[in-house]
């Protein structure tokens, strides 16, 4: 495949597709829209399931229904939505069904605006719904790294009977970047749904697919399962990229857009002589909290970005648990923080470790 | 090393996101790095309208960036909004058919031209940003002409088709103007 | 799953356990009818020969274990979303069978705009609505259906009309919508409203199975327990009072569906 200029939302959409996505679900909002309007028309030509919902209330519960049967399907929408889905996300947690769910960030807190913003971290990582679960939760930092991870994420969620969202913001899903899309993956055939799914009992026992455990004991069992496969999705699934940080004395932190952001600020600190490095979490749950320990062991200072009031700061804190200052720069309500800004803080934390 | 931060900001109509598309297809079509992000607020309904293309040898980081090196102006609140933001050495292209300022700056070269007259004498005033693309293009050099009139002609919607020719004339215009 | 009964020669086995109902005690209270509404669908997948094909939607509300009582594969929506997760589930099981099961609470309060969403998208499913004008599992409180003066754990002095809103009449509501081919009320209150109410949930299961669009069989029903009342007097009750503020009949019937052939 060649590569091509394409805008995030649309790219995640048709990857998806290519993915083997056999049912969509969603309701329009902005910055997401352009994925929903790509699917209306390509899930429809490609002879799949494509339905806009009355709400999100409603798409989450067709996803959950449609997942339900051993399918691919998806729903993508920005944080408002997000915060009417929190009820499907849990059942469907609940249930060990597999899903994925595409944020596009947007300012809040309320009706917010609609410029890029990272403050649903709290919400998607720990926050997704009532009861004890984590959603796996991908953070991409460019369009090319969007697509990837929507391959990914079908894949975790198959492999876990999870719920995997991914984090993007509102300047991923706008953007336009060259980027290669994957070959077309064909649609698992029927007979190939897994034997859980709920396609009619038809020749074996019925197939029960719930939430609903009554008796204290027997959820408590079922969330021993739970969490044990939490466990071990925290040992195998953490993913991180880093720059230049072998010799780093400086360790920035960001991910997503301001993850992008600040391999521009290494590049500049670099060139002033300042030994600077980044690491860029890629899964936020489950978070590099290993990785960030041993660097923390040998870094002067640590610095935080976000687009948002330092929520991943909370998790860089409990990782880096006191082997160096840990100071953070934020902004919010849609502001993206620039270069220069980062460069300065990052400054004062040089003036301050040294 | 080529890596030009390029802002082009005008009315909502007069085809600013396109232009920085067209810029973007060619950065690709030359084999370099590119980003184009939008402003995408309430303000493109018929507010101004502007994006950011950065089109790079190197792997591009911050996509969203505070000085640009390169700013195209359509318009008088974008002339008023980007050329005091513009990077020393960098470049000014402004459409002084509705921009009724000076640039003030020395530091910068400033090309000033009637964008939206040519296009008008060429059939349609809102060919505008392509005159004014064809300036760009020809005073950094980030691109050829060739290649821009190229991803014009395989990008252009079917709707637009008959502005093809007088969209090239436009190019080539705004092209001589800044030579 | 029915019982080996040795039927004599010269006899015919005229009743049974319907094979898509297990064998289980249902948790329901003595005098609800419930088990009566779960027997017709029963029946009615046994006699369509639908039960490997057939997948319901279990709400949440009293009917919430309703997949322990039936014998096909089953999914527990979330509280008022069954039709929305059903909508999902048929998108991609197009050849199969599904059905939701609902109460007053689930469908006419917390679940409306799913619920006429699905209807007014036409789809090919069946919705058997349990109306009985109180909310059972949680304990009697007022419900959208509930009757004006009618006492509950959170109308203590009785349903205000004025403060609390008016008895909401879902089947004439779904009746409006053009994607909905069969909505119709029944009683399941006496032998002949009974009868007369299986037949109709066949013909909304029918409906689904020819494609002809969504179908809706609302059941006015009883609940002796947080009523007060006992299960004769409460049969007599709703006879009365339901039916002055939720009158019977089908409200709507497209042609196709009448055209409808029984198929036994």
């Amino acid at each position: 495949m060649a590569k091509e200029l394409l805008k995030g939302n649309v790219a995640f959409a048709e990857a998806a597709l290519r993915n083997g996505l056999e049912a969509y679900f969603g309701y329009p909002i902005t910055p997401q829209s352009e994925a929903l309007e790509h699917l209306s028309g390509r899930m429809i030509e490609e002879g799949r399931v494509f339905l806009q919902a009355e709400s999100e209330v409603a798409a989450i519960n067709m996803v959950y229904g449609a997942a339900s049967s051993g399918v691919r399907t998806m729903t993508s929408t920005s944080g408002p939505g997000l915060a009417l889905m929190a009820e499907g996300l849990s059942y469907i947690a609940g249930s060990e069904v597999p899903a994925v769910v595409v944020n596009i960030m947007r300012g809040g807190p309320g009706l917010g605006n609609i410029q890029p913003s990272q403050a649903d971290y709290f919400f998607m990582t720990k926050t997704a719904g009532h009861g004890d679960f984590h959603p796996i939760v991908l953070a991409p930092s460019s369009v090319q790294e969007i697509i990837d991870m929507v391959g990914l994420a079908f894949d975790l969620a198959d492999k876990y009977r999870t719920l995997v969202l991914i984090a993007g913001d509102g300047s991923i899903g706008q953007m336009m970047e060259s980027a290669e899309l994957p070959p077309m993956q064909p649609l698992r055939p029927e007979p190939d749904r897994p034997d859980w799914a709920i396609v009619g009992a038809e020749g074996r026992a019925p197939n029960l697919i719930t939430s609903l455990y009554l008796g204290a004991q027997n959820l408590e069992a079922v969330n021993l399962r739970l969490q044990a496969k939490l466990q071990e999705i925290r040992e195998n699934e953490v993913r991180y990229q880093e720059y230049e940080v072998e010799d780093a004395e400086l360790l920035l932190v960001a991910y997503g857009t301001v993850g992008r952001i600040c391999t521009t600020v290494v590049r500049e600190a670099r060139k002033a002589g300042k030994k600077v490095g980044l690491l860029r979490p890629q899964t936020l749950w489950p978070f590099p909290d290993a990785r960030l320990a041993e660097l923390g062991a040998r870094v002067r200072g640590v610095l935080v970005a976000e687009m948002s009031a330092g929520q991943m700061l909370e998790d860089v804190e409990r990782a880096i648990a006191r082997q160096a200052p840990v100071r953070f720069h934020g902004r919010m309500g849609g502001v993206v923080p620039m270069v220069d800004e980062i460069l300065a803080d990052l400054d004062k934390l040089d003036e301050e470790t040294r | 090393m080529k890596h030009e931060e390029t802002i082009i900001s005008g009315f909502g109509g007069q085809g600013a996101l396109f232009a920085g598309q067209l810029l973007a297809y060619s950065g690709m079509a030359e084999a370099m790095h590119v980003t184009w992000i939008p402003s995408y607020g309430p303000e493109m309904r018929g507010g101004t309208a502007n994006c950011t293309v950065i089109v790079s040898d190197e792997e591009i980081g911050a996509p969203i960036i505070r000085y640009p090196t390169c700013a195209v102006v359509l318009n008088l609140p974008s002339m008023q909004k980007y050329e005091p933001l513009v990077k020393p050495g960098g470049v000014l292209i402004v459409n002084e058919s509705l921009v009724d300022i000076q640039s003030a700056r020395d530091d910068i070269r400033v090309i000033t031209l009637p964008a939206s007259d040519i296009a008008t004498a060429l059939g349609n005033p809102r060919m505008a940003n392509l005159v004014a693309l064809g300036a760009l293009a020809q005073a950094t050099g980030l691109v050829a002409l060739e290649t821009v009139a190229a991803q014009l002609e395989a990008h252009l919607s079917e709707r637009q088709r008959k502005w093809l020719e007088p969209n090239k004339a436009a190019l080539q215009k705004g092209a001589e103007l800044a030579r | 799953m029915s019982v080996a009964v040795n039927i004599p020669e010269n006899m015919d086995l005229i009743y049974k356990y319907p094979d898509a109902l297990t064998e289980v005690s249902t948790h329901y209270c003595p005098g609800c009818v419930h088990g009566i509404v779960h027997r017709m669908v029963g029946e009615v997948i046994d006699e369509l020969g639908i039960r490997g094909q057939t997948i319901g939607v279990a709400p949440v509300g009293c009917a919430v274990l309703a997949y322990k009582y039936f014998d096909v594969d089953f999914v527990e929506a979330a509280h008022g979303r069954a039709l929305a997760m059903a909508t999902g589930i048929k998108r991609v099981n197009p050849d199969k069978v599904v059905f939701t099961y609902q109460g007053d609470g689930d469908l006419a309060a917390i679940g409306t705009a799913e619920t006429v969403h699905a209807a007014n998208r036409g789809e090919f499913l069946t919705t058997i609505f349990i109306n009985n004008a109180i909310y059972g599992m949680t304990g009697g409180q007022m419900a959208p259906t509930t009757l004006p003066g009618m006492v509950t754990t959170s109308s203590p002095t009785g349903r205000d009309c004025a403060v609390a809103g008016y008895p909401i009449q879902m089947s004439e509501i779904l009746a409006q919508t053009a994607g909905a081919a069969y909505v119709t009320r029944e009683m399941a209150l006496d032998m002949p409203s009974i009868v007369k109410t299986k037949k109709a949930i066949k013909r909304a299961f029918q409906c689904q199975i020819a494609g002809l669009g969504f179908a809706c069989v609302e059941v006015l029903a009883t609940c002796p327990t947080n009523w007060n009342q006992d299960p004769w007097a409460s049969l007599e009750w709703a006879k009365e009072s339901m039916t002055e503020h939720f009158p019977l009949g089908t409200f709507k019937m497209t042609d196709a569906v009448k055209a409808l052939k029984w198929r036994d």
